[in-house]
């Protein structure tokens, strides 16, 4: 009798989970991430409430800090769409960071170059120049890895340090602002500036390019046969190969999209926020774009949702660091543990709950 | 001997310190079949935290201990991810990166604020084992962590993988999970055991570059050498004397920048050609040992017991 009164009414067994069960999985994948993070709030001598208010709410609450939101998340995607066709062919291009600078050198160089171009002609070629830029800087470790079998997870690592000083030495050597001497490269010139997509917001062309660039990441992965080619290496190499695929090819290609992609998301926050290349061009936007396509399943639409709410948790954390005083690191931290707490949620999808 | 070869052995040994002490770490991780990228956010939590508990308990010992804690903690997490949970390792040591780095520049903002300058506390000193003796007594003038990475941790690092049943079982489940299992060894403790001292040694990399080198903490303190680590792991054929080699390669191009630096030698190339050298010879060396490289045949692959 004890036995059974003992039983559990709830069985958890091995078996694909329902899908009502799978979406709750990210709902309380941010609730242990809130949770968690509450800490630090704490910590920061902040009520949490309070706090996730500002960080949420606040943002989302007025125009302009809503259309910041879309500022936020323009580069964000950009690197999530980057990051999301090499994984997808199971080239783990970690340069993405590096790659954005090659195109903001681009950008900032054709910015200055294109006196005199029509607008519309000039910020194409920014864009092409960035995308060309992009991909010649993520060429070296896709040849290696193709070429010589080099593990590009640490070339491309390695070469993002390399492409930090290269910027530095560019900033505080030729490209020194004659102007203000400040270390940022002279101003690009007018016809090459993003336009606005909302007046008096800092909104720009940029967001557009990121949305195109998803809808391209949709496009070429499922309705291309390349795309279904890089699927196919990215699940796995020699099954790919007997099937008659060029994996070598295949990956070489995905690299350098991504690398492109992730130049053009350099050209945007010059072109569109900046003006000037500068060194704190990206806070870690190429390794953001490592998360946000990961928790966007490396799919066009999960990956603008990613996107977009990293927006607003990047708003957010400035709003919470300026109304309570909690650092703005907040956000780096919150970002990078629902990352974890989604991945080993994610597990939760092979078991299903069942009355017994 | 002139002044500068001597100053830049010394500093050779010094600048090396670190890389081998955390790329011996992460040889026991990936031996074991995990690459650890925890290994760059590892670093700097350590380096952060070793700072922040030397400061406030005013002992360097207490902070170094703190730091290596906190990096056995980063190797469990990392455990508990790729091993227990079989979550993508790429994926999820990144996600370790990115959380620590995070963590420790909201904790270094919320106590020491905005400064202008950071804060210094006096490091550890420079110990002088042979100070009468002109040319290796001025090269021997190293802190006591190095002595310990370079004559301890290195040494018994091989030790310990080569000639114990430890090792042997490190490098079993690395090579071949499914036989080491049906073997009896216990696939998810030996990760989890490689896994934890791995991050214990990051952490005293990173601690070394806080508490030693420089006796403050700033943002670039770590500057990438978690994943120069990685690549001197590669280069030494996941072998922890063959990783001294490199790191003492990457220590001696690092020094020799430093050196070139510091006697202002002027020339038509901007001084970060210099500081960029170290990593493009990293790069270098690691295209020439490409081919030879054996990886663990586990490495990457989480191991399900069916």
């Amino acid at each position: 009798m004890f036995e059974k009164l003992s039983r559990p009414r709830l069985r958890i067994e091995k078996a694909p989970a329902p899908p009502w069960q799978r979406a709750l999985i990210p709902i309380l994948a941010l609730l242990i991430t809130f949770l968690l993070t509450s800490g630090l709030i704490l910590w920061g001598r902040a009520n949490p409430f309070e706090a996730y208010y500002y960080f949420l709410v606040e943002p989302l609450s007025s125009r302009i800090s809503a259309l910041e939101v879309l500022v936020k998340a323009t580069p964000l995607i950009l690197t999530g769409v980057s990051v999301s066709f090499a994984f997808a062919a199971g080239y783990y291009n970690i340069g993405a960071e590096g790659q954005l600078y090659a195109g903001a050198i681009a950008a900032a160089w054709l910015g200055v170059a294109l006196r005199g171009v029509p607008p519309a002609l000039a910020i194409l070629l920014m864009i092409f120049g960035g995308f060309a830029a992009g991909m010649l800087w993520a060429l070296v470790p896709a040849l290696l890895k193709v070429k010589l079998a080099v593990d590009e997870v640490v070339t491309t690592l390695l070469l993002n340090s390399v492409m930090a000083f290269i910027v530095s030495a560019l900033l505080n050597g030729p490209w020194r602002d004659p102007k203000s001497g400040w270390p940022q490269s002279p101003e690009i010139l007018l016809n090459t500036h993003f336009p606005k997509l909302v007046p008096r917001s800092r909104l720009h062309l940029g967001f557009v390019v990121a949305i195109i660039a998803a809808l391209l990441l949709w496009f070429i992965v499922s309705r291309t046969s390349i795309g279904l080619k890089m699927r196919a290496v990215g699940l796995g190499k020699q099954a790919a190969r007997f099937a008659g695929v060029s994996v070598s090819r295949t990956m070489l290609l995905a690299a350098l999209v991504s690398g492109g992609i992730a130049g053009i998301a350099g050209v945007s926050e010059v072109a569109g926020i900046q003006f000037h290349l500068i060194g704190e061009l990206s806070p870690g936007y190429g390794y953001t774009g490592i998360i946000i396509a990961t928790l966007g399943a490396l799919q066009a639409i999960g990956v603008a949702a990613a996107g977009l709410f990293f927006g607003l948790i990047s708003t957010g954390a400035q709003t919470v660091s300026r109304a309570l005083g909690v650092p703005v690191y907040l956000g780096d931290v919150t970002q990078a543990a629902m990352l974890l707490v989604t991945l080993a949620m994610l597990l939760l999808q092979r078991y299903r709950i069942r009355r017994a | 001997m002139n002044a500068f070869v001597v100053n830049l052995i010394a500093a050779m040994l010094r600048v090396a310190t670190p890389l081998l002490l955390a790329a011996v770490g992460e040889t026991f991780a990936e031996r074991a079949g995990v690459l650890n990228l925890g290994i760059e956010g590892t670093m700097f939590f350590a380096a952060f935290l070793g700072f922040f508990v030397a400061d406030a308990t005013g002992s360097l010992w207490i902070g170094l201990l703190a730091a290596i804690i906190s990096g056995v903690l980063a190797g469990l997490l990392m455990a508990l991810l790729s091993v227990t949970l079989g979550v993508n390792q790429h994926v999820s040591g990144l996600g370790i990166t990115l959380l620590l780095t995070g963590l420790a520049l909201f904790a270094f903002r919320l106590r020491y604020g905005g400064r202008s300058t950071p804060p210094a506390i006096p490091p550890f000193p420079l110990l002088d084992p042979l100070p009468n003796v002109p040319i290796l007594g001025n090269i021997l003038q190293q802190y006591l962590l190095t002595y310990v990475a370079f004559l301890v941790v290195a040494p018994v690092a091989w030790w310990l993988l080569y000639r114990t049943s430890f090792g042997l079982n490190v490098r079993a489940v690395g090579e071949n999970p499914e036989a080491a299992d049906a073997a009896g060894v216990n696939v998810f403790r030996i990760r989890y055991l490689a896994l934890g001292i791995g991050g214990g040694l990051m952490a005293a990399g990173g601690a070394f570059l806080s508490l030693s080198q420089l006796g403050a903490f700033t943002h670039g303190i770590v500057a990438g050498r978690g994943w120069v680590a990685i690549a001197l792991v590669i280069f030494g054929n996941w072998h922890p004397i063959k990783v001294m080699l490199g790191a003492l390669i990457f220590g001696g191009t690092f020094a020799l920048q430093l050196r070139l630096q510091a006697i202002g030698l002027q020339l038509p190339i901007p001084y970060e050609s210099f500081l960029a050298l170290p990593y493009i010879v990293t790069l270098v060396a690691l295209v020439l040992a490409g081919r030879n490289a054996s990886y663990p045949a586990a490495l990457l692959k989480p191991y399900r017991r069916e």
